[in-house]
């Protein structure tokens, strides 16, 4: 089955262009619904090429302590998946162009109702899904039926992820393969960019995909030196730990908390700007 | 949901991609799925191997000490007035709880798979120090997730498993009890695959752990099975166990699912009652949805949230419950039954004075459902109760439940 997305555009333009792409991560509700709307609104013409908004979980087993803490604050300010999909509607609004990609773990979809979802994430404008925990022997679950509703599924590649089992990982991937650049959570340790452009280089000989890699990059010269190597750069913790600093006394968002987060996402653009494919 | 339909045999179980009817599975990142199945197949080979099970075979005779023995409680039988009450008894197990029986099991899995460090998630403590206990016999070094909640409220045990060489971290994400530590334990797996091995204490997580978990603690059903046969001549009417994550009541369930006219009752803690959130019944007032590697029933919110639970019992303290007695549950084969903290600390102290055995907290849930039933039963009936840990451990917080300062 072959669909077209933002995604699959947005990968196209950036090949025309010769430079790796910026995915960008932010919490759906952190630190509230109305800042993360501005943040969302501000990415893209602070240079983030793909979006992805995390939904946020109590138990993200595959995250770092600054993605923890995020998600803690969207469910504390009361942020629920139904919130989560109306704030990509909302950017929506403003932004038919951008990418979006929803990342998270499998239960609230799985309450929400996994056709549901698929429905609903696709009216309101959502263009891929990274769901950590459902790996490919659970495909038919809510892989393939996100295909039939035109949503990309986005599988992790990691380093424990082998010859023998890259085939199944890429299987049912569709929109571009996440390499996780470390065995770890997220945000925790720095990437080595000649192991990883050694795997990428080992992804793309069997696949057609964009190859993006992620956990782990916090600076423009990480972007760029990541970004030689693959076809996207993402970035997570690093923004949400902006939005952290900036808080105020009570946890809340201050006057600083989007420019900061669009100040960061500049300098890392001109990061993977700076190369040359 | 409907009923699913009764199968031939309730030992099947579970298929090769860890499904016990829609429960189960491996809902995990991909950087563990290689792990997960290389797991599958060390244990598949292991189960074949006669010199692994002779070698587990004797490491439960020499130095658990089983098999525990299956006790006539003749004063409680008396003080009831019903059924008779037999106690399946590995609180006398080496480290005083059924948790020995997997912990070995595993340490040997560790050792054939070439690991070298030992991570484990624990709860009551109970499970850490069994972990510590097989790491140290076994040489490996052990890091046992506690939830910092835990180990102010087991510090007994925290220092066994101090003693013991292991290196405790306490958790203080979310209410800092048994969910928390299994995160932080797979976040300590996710990151050090290469040489650790996870050694999960429960009958839960991502397949293959419900079934091995599972297999190891089926010595105390086998055992029970031909000790009740020498001792009575007939099978039990009834099997009662506590469930947190359910493995001592699925090592005795198991081996007596297929006796059809033995009854079977699984109690989970109530806590202060099923209408709050102050509970870890999630059985009787979860949903199903997936956790930890696996599909199984949950306590959690209308947005799939996870919710902490709380039980008097640290080891019952677990918004889960393994994934076989979540099938166990649908298909009405088990039932389950809560019981509240109040429940559990009489029956605890009614066991202390009758007995003259101290039980945990986490089978005073059992014994707690054992005093309704008991006495509405006939004296030639049978009740078998796994006494599946003693209560050293839970003295300070029986003594702070009924206001006396230790």
């Amino acid at each position: 089955m072959t669909i077209e997305t933002r995604i699959d555009r947005r990968f196209a333009a950036l090949r025309e262009q010769g430079r790796p792409g910026l995915v960008t991560f932010i919490m759906a509700g952190d630190p509230d619904n109305a800042t993360a709307l501005d943040i969302l609104r501000g990415l893209p013409e602070a240079g983030a090429d793909l979006i992805e908004i995390g939904m946020p979980f109590s138990d993200p087993m595959a995250d770092g302590p600054s993605i923890q803490l995020a998600g803690q604050r969207a469910l504390k300010g009361g942020q629920t998946l139904s919130k989560t999909l109306e704030l990509v509607s909302d950017f929506r609004k403003d932004d038919d162009n951008t990418p979006v990609i929803l990342m998270g773990y499998y239960n609230p979809i799985y309450i929400y109702g996994n056709e549901r979802f698929l429905a609903d994430a696709s009216q309101a404008g959502v263009d891929g899904l990274i769901i950590v925990d459902i790996p490919p022997e659970a495909d038919d679950e809510l892989c393939l039926p996100a295909m039939e509703n035109g949503i990309n599924f986005i599988r992790l590649a990691t380093p424990t992820t082998n010859a023998q089992r890259l085939p199944r990982v890429l299987q049912n991937s569709s929109g571009f393969v996440y390499y996780v650049s470390i065995t770890g959570i997220t945000g925790s340790s720095t990437p080595d960019p000649e192991k990883v452009a050694a795997s990428v280089g080992l992804i793309k000989k069997s696949t057609q995909l964009p190859v993006a890699v992620g956990f782990g990059v916090r600076t423009a010269e990480q972007a760029a030196a990541i970004g030689q190597a693959s076809d996207a750069v993402v970035v997570g913790s690093a923004l949400v730990s902006a939005i952290a600093e900036t808080l105020d006394d009570n946890g809340k968002a201050s006057t600083e908390t989007a420019g900061a987060v669009h100040d960061l996402v500049r300098s890392l653009a001109e990061g993977v700007r700076s190369v040359k494919h | 949901m409907s009923k699913p339909i009764e199968p031939n045999s309730w030992k099947t179980g579970p298929d090769e991609n860890g499904h016990f009817g829609i429960f189960g599975g491996r809902y995990v990142a991909e950087t563990l799925m290689p792990l997960i199945l290389e797991l599958d197949e060390a244990y598949a080979e292991a189960k074949k191997d006669p010199q692994f099970q002779a070698e587990l075979e004797a490491l439960n005779k020499h130095y658990t000490g089983r098999p525990s023995p299956l006790y006539y409680a003749e004063s409680l039988t008396k003080h009831l007035g019903g059924a008779k009450i037999y106690f399946k008894r590995d609180e006398l197990n080496h480290t005083g709880s059924h948790k020995i029986n997997n912990c070995l099991g595993q340490i040997l899995l560790a050792k054939k798979m070439g690991k070298t460090r030992i991570i484990a998630e624990t709860g009551a403590g109970q499970h850490g120090v069994a972990s510590a206990t097989v790491a140290a016999k076994f040489g490996f070094p052990c890091v046992v997730y506690m939830g910092k909640t835990d180990v102010e409220r087991q510090s007994p045990n925290v220092f066994r498993m101090k003693l013991l060489g292991a290196e405790i971290v306490p958790v203080t994400a979310g209410a800092g009890t048994l969910k928390d530590a299994m995160n932080e334990a797979l976040r300590d797996w996710v990151t050090n695959v290469e040489n650790t091995y996870y050694l999960i204490g429960t009958a839960a997580g991502p397949h293959p752990y419900p079934q091995l978990v599972r297999d190891f603690q089926t010595v105390i059903g086998r055992e029970c099975r031909e000790q009740i046969l020498e001792a009575e001549g007939r099978l039990p009417d009834m099997l009662v166990a506590s469930v947190g994550g359910g493995s001592n009541a699925i090592g005795l369930f198991h081996p007596f699912l297929d006796d059809k006219d033995v009854g079977i009752v699984g109690v989970e803690a109530g806590g202060r009652g099923l209408n709050g959130e102050e509970h870890c019944a999630s059985l009787t007032a979860g949903k199903p949805g997936v956790l930890h590697g696996n599909r199984t029933f949950l306590l959690q919110d209308d947005d799939g949230q996870i919710l902490e639970g709380h039980s008097i019992s640290a080891g019952l303290d677990y918004p889960g419950i393994g994934p076989e007695h979540s099938w166990l549950r649908d298909t009405g084969r088990v039932e389950y039954v809560p019981i509240m903290d109040d429940e559990a600390l009489e029956a605890f102290q009614l066991l202390c004075r009758t007995e003259g055995i101290i039980p945990a907290l986490e089978p005073s849930h059992a014994l707690a459902e054992i005093v309704k039933r008991a006495p509405e039963m006939d004296k030639d009936q049978i009740i078998v109760m796994n006494l599946c840990g003693r209560g050293d451990k839970d003295v300070f917080t029986v003594g702070k439940a009924l206001g006396i300062d230790l």
